[in-house]
């Protein structure tokens, strides 16, 4: 997440209205060791570091506030 | 100090001149104008609030706001990848508005992440700077004149209108230079 984006605001936003359990880290704000562990670990995983990245249960990584996609991974 | 209100003005003013719109849900604009705030107050400059930004400006010159993105974007998809330039008919509801894949080249992000890169730009700021612009995904731009008002713009596709006299981008024709050997 980016505390600058609107869309990880809304991607925060819609965990918190669907009671949905997460945790994130606001990666403009993380000092360039996390920043470059998180890159990587995304990139590992398939995905490109773009902002929101959304990993459901470890292993669905969903790029962008696409909400079908999530909700999909949630099964809700 | 920079305020809201100026920041807000200023991509109004943006908008009006290049013929897009802001984005109409006011809270969410409102969320991107505080993040360019944000990243004004912090880097000296209105970097993407979508992106990280490096603080670096060799490094981050293309992700400043408005991008080098956004117009490419804006004629895609028909907003920009944060959505806070938008198109008429995106505005109209003729085209739904959604999260668009990211344009900036994967080279340019990595240069701006890598720690090498970031020491590279501290020691030998011009260097890397030309580097980035020798990149293999450099948009191949090109001069561009309004047949209208005679505009001319240096960039990869016309304009969505022109800044000048509001001529449609159909209005646009590509100038191309010959060499002409004498005597």
């Amino acid at each position: 997440m980016l505390s600058t984006c609107a869309w990880c605001k809304m991607t925060k936003q819609f965990f918190k209205d669907n009671d949905i359990e997460f945790e994130y880290v606001d990666v403009d704000l993380a000092n360039d060791e996390d920043h470059e562990k998180i890159r990587k670990d995304i990139e590992k995983r398939g995905a490109s570091p773009s902002f929101p990245t959304v990993i459901v249960d470890g292993k669905t990584v969903i790029t962008g506030f696409r909400k079908d996609l999530i909700k999909e991974a949630l099964e809700i | 100090m920079i305020t809201l209100d100026k920041v807000r003005q200023r991509a109004e003013s943006d908008a009006k001149t290049y013929g897009y719109f802001l984005n109409p849900d006011a809270g969410f604009l409102n969320d991107l104008l505080e993040g360019l705030k944000k990243n004004e107050e912090r880097y000296g400059y209105p970097a993407c609030p979508c992106r990280v930004a490096t603080g670096k400006l060799e490094l981050d010159r293309d992700i400043i706001c408005p991008c080098d993105y956004r117009d490419p974007d804006v004629a895609e998809y028909g907003t920009c990848y944060c959505a806070l330039y938008i198109r008429k008919d995106v505005i109209e509801g003729k085209t739904p508005l959604q999260p668009i894949p990211e344009r900036r080249p994967k080279e340019k992000q990595e240069r701006a992440y890598s720690k090498t890169a970031q020491a590279l730009v501290s020691e030998k700021p011009s260097e890397t700077a030309v580097a980035i612009q020798r990149g293999p995904s450099q948009v191949k731009k090109k001069l561009w004149y309004c047949k209208q008002c005679g505009y001319v713009v240096f960039r990869e596709d016309p304009p969505y209108i022109c800044p000048i006299c509001k001529a449609k981008r159909e209005m646009f024709a590509e100038i191309t230079l010959g060499t002409y050997a004498s005597g």
